[in-house]
Parts: structure tokens; sequence; C-alpha cells
């Protein structure tokens, strides 16, 4: 009889302390949360791990490499096509994401308003977003082509040039030619976002100004501008990460010549890493990037935090 | 200042005609509310008024000037929206010397006139907030103060307390009307509830389906309505319709349905044997032993009054009496109009008799 009491005072006991673990909120939400870190475990945080830990090192492919500090970066500050990459990727983002901003704008602001076919000209934007980047960039050698540059063609047939131009064989052509087949690709994602923007606008906003005796210019610059400017901060973000980041289209178009002209960070790093098989400085040339994405990142989230009339209360 | 002119004024969007000739004239320092149920064209005319919609056809004027061709800005109007429209981005100090800044007024003339619109709306410790740290009547005082800085010849309101809770919006009902008292500008109000018409207005225009059904004063409409329309929008609880016919036997009767018998104090000429609409508002029943037979169903005690809601003839009336009678439903009572407060309708054409 104490024996089976005993016994089953045991089994309390074990099923409580199982049933108190999944009735405790913080054991649950542990629970609940291992599927989300083992993935960002696994696809972010090992690599970038990883990654960092790579730009310490001499690896190359097929070795394993030494731990060497710093010395990677020390090599890196001595080697002037790095530096040729740092001012290519700097000019290249800011060049692309200035006129990007002024294109996508223009393009929100009409889209904005009441076209025939809205529908479809929205359709139309998207495109370059819709088309792969490679197809794209494709399109863009041929156009940059030396020979069957379609550009070249029609402007000596108008009698505008006597020579074909030679958009990829020099350096500054080859610069201005990759920006704009940037811009191309990224505007309609800054177009298409600040017209969602845009749309959220309250049209009596306008409507009040209008009475307030405000012209077309000043409802831009007083209500569209400062209503839109949380919008542009997250916009303009992505977009200078994206563009900062690039690879597809450099590689596609230029490889990163002539002579290293379009080379950007992430291009240089690749040829370092994977055609040259020096991993470590590679990674080395990844990691330097890191300092300006964290800048940009944190010039929008401070500029986004300004707007204190987005906090507080209710709408 | 200005007195407002509203001449034939028609709308159509497209092909749809909203608004078929309605002419209103306004008078300076007059506060008039349009009324109607939604889709009536109140609205449109006033955004008409306020040169936010375009004029098919009739003109509008301002003063002595026809406002048809002009820009909203110069036609110095001030409009509160119902939404408010408040500039989120800019303090209420700004929001509500927003105009001022756009007319290139020195910061002193705006200061001057901002703090003077915050103290008569009592604004001056918040206008250093934003709108989203408002409440909802303190954005629609905000409102008012933007309309009040500018000082314009005409106040527009559209709906002004449609999102406010029904306490605020009796209270703000009674600021609004202050406010017009010691302003005395023009006032164009547009709303579709009927108290805040009759509390509010100078004058009255109810409309409907586009057109202009009456104009008046308060008492004006709720005393002789000029047709069932207006009869029943204006009043609460609704004044009680009954079809039958007029009989001039000695003395004049209406006979309702299943031969109820009402007063009439009089009939019009030759009309026995007239199809007639028999209207009564609630609160002018009585109990009394010559009335009509009837059956109470439901009993809705307010405190200062009591709705009854009662059978006469197999038609559902509503009674109110200011006395606290014992009825339980199903009881059965005697109801019994007052004949000289008694309203007769055309039956097929609603007009009044």
């Amino acid at each position: 009889m104490a024996v089976m009491a005993e016994h089953g005072v045991a089994q309390v006991k074990r099923s409580s302390l199982w049933t108190r673990a999944f009735e405790s909120r913080n054991f649950l939400g542990a629970m609940f949360m291992v599927p989300a870190i083992a993935i960002l475990v696994l696809f972010l945080a090992y690599p970038l791990a990883l990654g960092l830990w790579l730009g310490m090192t001499d690896t190359k492919i097929g070795g394993v490499g030494r731990f060497i500090g710093f010395g990677n970066f020390v090599s890196l500050a001595k080697d002037s096509v790095f530096w040729l990459s740092v001012f290519n990727t700097i000019f290249y983002t800011v060049a692309a994401s200035i006129v990007k901003f002024a294109i996508g704008l223009y393009l929100a602001l009409l889209l904005n308003e009441r076209l025939p076919f809205k529908s479809i000209v929205r359709a139309i934007v998207l495109l370059p977003f819709v088309v792969p980047t490679v197809l794209s960039a494709i399109a863009f050698w041929w156009i940059y082509d030396s020979q069957f540059s379609i550009i070249s063609w029609v402007l000596i047939k108008a009698g505008l040039i006597t020579h074909y131009i030679d958009f990829l064989g020099d350096p500054w052509n080859a610069r201005w030619s990759v920006v704009v087949a940037n811009i191309w690709r990224g505007v309609p994602f800054v177009a298409i976002t600040l017209l969602a923007g845009l749309q959220t606008i309250s049209p009596s906003l306008y409507e009040a100004a209008n009475l307030d005796g405000a012209t077309n210019l000043q409802r831009f610059r007083h209500i569209t501008l400062p209503m839109l400017s949380p919008i542009i901060a997250v916009v303009m973000t992505f977009s200078v990460l994206m563009t900062f980041t690039d690879f597809q289209l450099i590689y596609t178009i230029t490889r990163g010549g002539p002579i290293n002209a379009t080379h950007l960070m992430a291009t240089l790093s690749f040829q370092r890493a994977i055609t040259g098989g020096n991993l470590g400085e590679g990674a080395a040339i990844s990691n330097a990037m890191i300092p300006f994405l964290v800048a940009a990142i944190l010039l929008s989230f401070f500029g986004l935090q300004r707007s204190r009339w987005q906090q507080g209360g209710r709408d | 200042m200005s007195s407002v002119q509203i001449r034939d004024v028609r709308k159509s969007f497209g092909n749809f005609e909203v608004l078929h000739g309605v002419s209103i004239p306004i008078e300076d320092g007059q506060f008039v509310v349009l009324v109607g149920p939604s889709g009536c064209g109140k609205s449109t005319l006033l955004r008409m008024l306020a040169g936010l919609e375009n004029i098919t056809s009739g003109t509008i004027s301002i003063g002595d000037r026809v406002v048809n061709n002009i820009q909203p800005k110069e036609r110095d109007i001030a409009m509160v929206f119902q939404n408010y429209a408040l500039y989120p981005h800019m303090t209420v100090g700004e929001n509500m010397g927003f105009s001022l800044k756009l007319r290139n007024a020195g910061s002193d003339e705006i200061n001057k006139r901002v703090k003077r619109a915050a103290e008569i709306l009592a604004l001056s410790p918040l206008l250093e907030r934003y709108p989203r740290q408002l409440s909802g009547g303190q954005r629609q005082r905000v409102a008012m103060g933007r309309a009040i800085v500018r000082d314009p010849q005409v106040f527009l309101f559209d709906e002004p307390l449609s999102n406010l809770d029904a306490k605020l919006r009796v209270a703000m009902r009674t600021e609004i009307k202050e406010l017009h008292q010691r302003l005395k500008t023009t006032t164009v109000y547009v709303t579709h509830d009927q108290i805040e018409a009759m509390t509010m207005a100078d004058k009255i225009v109810v409309m409907h389906d586009g057109i202009v059904e009456q104009m008046g004063t308060p008492l004006e409409l709720y005393d002789k309505p000029e047709n069932q329309f207006v009869a029943g929008f204006i009043g609460s609880p609704a004044m009680n319709f009954l079809k039958g016919h007029v009989r001039v036997n000695g003395v004049a009767t209406f006979e309702g349905p299943n031969g109820v018998k009402l007063p009439l104090l009089n009939a019009p000429a030759a009309s026995d044997g007239r199809p007639v609409v028999y209207g009564v508002r609630p609160e002018h029943f009585t109990i009394a032993d010559d009335g009509a037979d009837a059956e109470i169903i439901v009993v809705e005690p307010t405190g200062s009054e009591t709705q009854v809601f009662a059978k006469v003839g197999g038609e559902q009336v509503v009674a109110v009496f200011r006395e606290r009678h014992q009825f339980n439903p199903g009881d059965k009572v005697k109801l019994k109009p007052d004949p000289s407060l008694v309203h007769l309708f055309d039956e097929t054409t609603g007009k009044r008799m």
C-alpha cells in the first residue's frame, strides 16, 4: 500500500515537471524560436562568421590557412587595385543612387496622377525589375558592344558621330555605362515603392493645402516630401545596400575591366578569392565593405528616428 | 464676411447628374446647415463651393464675385474636413499658421494670429504638439483653429463631428455655435444628422436626391414641413405616417387603415374621400378616452421621457410621453393626436395639404 502510494507520488512529480516545462512561457517561447534560430545560424551567422574568420587567414583553395590577424588588411592597404575598387564602388553607388532616386520619384509622381492605361504603364515600369539580372546585363553588353552597339549605330546614322563609341574600352565610359545599366535595373524598385508611399497620403491633405493657398510646388515641398520621407529613407537604404554590393551586372558586362576601372569591391573579392584562389584575401575585401554598409544603415536609422511626428498617439 | 449665392447649380459625374439645379441664398453672417441622407449631394455642393469640384452649370458667388472659375486658394474660404486633414508632420502651431506662411506673412504676424486663435479655442498649451498626440476633440479644434487664423469670408464644415463620440459631439456642437456667435462669419455646414442641423442652424437646407426639398429656420421646418420627406427627416423620433382617406361628414375626420378614425381640425375643400397621408409627431399624442384604440408593443423609458411603440389599426406608431405612464406590452390604451398639430400630405405627390 505504502509502496503504491510512493510510486503514485513519483509519477505525479515526474509528469508535473514535464507539464510545468510546457506551461512555462519562457520554455515554450524558447522552443518556438528553435527553428528560426537554426535557420538564421545555418544560413546567416555561420557564413558571416566564416567570412570574418577567413579574412584573418591566408587560406588558399585546397589548403588549410593559418591565422595571420590583420595581415590581409595591411597588404590590401598598400594595394592600389583595392583602393581603385573602393573608389569605383563609392562612385557607382553614389551616382546610381542619386539618379535612381530622381527618376524613381519622378516616375512615382507621374504614375500617381490620373493617366490613361495606368495599370499597363505601371506594369511596363516594373519590367526591368522582373527580367533576370544576367539577362538584362547581356542585353546591355550588346548595347555597349564596340562593333554592334545600337546606340553607336543610331548616332552614326543620324550623322551625330563619325566613329563607334568605345563604351567599355575607356575607363570613364565604362564606369558611366555600368552606372546606366544599374540605374535601368534599379529604378522600378524605387518608383514602385515610392508610388506605394504616395498612395498612403490622404488626398484631403492636398485639398486642405490647396485651400490654404499652396501652389503645386509648395504642395510638393510641404506635404509630399515630408510625408514621403520615412519611405524615402527605407527605399534609399535598400537601394544603396543593393548597389554597393552589386556583382551580377559588373561581372557580366565588364568583368571589372578595362584595367580594373569598373571593379567593385564585390567583383574584386570574387576575382581574388575564387578565380585567383586566395580565399583569405577575397574574404578580407568583402569584410572591408562592412563598415560602409553599417554606416549607410545607421544614417537611415537616425534619419528615420528624427521624424518625431510619427511617434506616439494613434491615428 | 460675405454673402453666398448658389444659383441653379448642377453637377454631373460623366452622364450621371447628382445635383439637379440647386439654388440657395445665404446671407452675410448666416449659419446655414445642408442636411440630408448620404448621397443627396450635400458634400458635393460644399466641395463645389470650396472649389474642389467643378461646377457643371449654374453659378456660385461669394460676395459680389462669381467664383466658378476661381481657384480654391483665391476664394478666401476655409474648410474643416471630416477627417480634419491636419498636416501630421507639423505641430499644432505650424498647422494653424501654414496658410499665413504660404502668404509670406511675417513670423510676428503669424505668431500673433495663431496665438489669438489658440486662445479662442483653448489650444494654447498644445501648440507644440503633433496631431498624433491629440485627442479627437482637440484635433477638431485645431482644424477649426486653422480656419479661424485665416479670417476668411466663409467657413465651410464637411461633417466635422461625425468622427467623434456621442458625448463629445454634443459638446463640440455648442462650441461651434458659440464660435459662430462670436466671430459672425458666414458658415456653411454639412451634416447628415438632423439634430446637429436643428441645434446649430440659422437656416436649414434639406436636400434629397440632388434637389433642395425645403429651406427655412429649424422651427419652420419642424412646424410646417412642405412635404413628407422633410416631415420624416426632421424630428426624432421620426413622424408617424398613416395612409387613408379624408371623410367630411359635418366634422372632418381621417379614416386610416382598418377603419381607424383620427381627428382633423379642418379638411381641405372638396376633399371627401381623397387619399392622404396623415402625419403626427410622436410628441403630439396624448392618452384620451376619445382616442383611437392602440395596443402597446414595446415601452422604452429614457428617464426624461418614455417612448411607446403601439399598433393603431394594424400599423406601428411611436408616441413619446413626458409623463411616466405605467404601460406594459399588450396593454390596450386610447391614443389621440392633437388635431391642431397634425400634418396632411397628398398620397401621390407627398406635398403638404
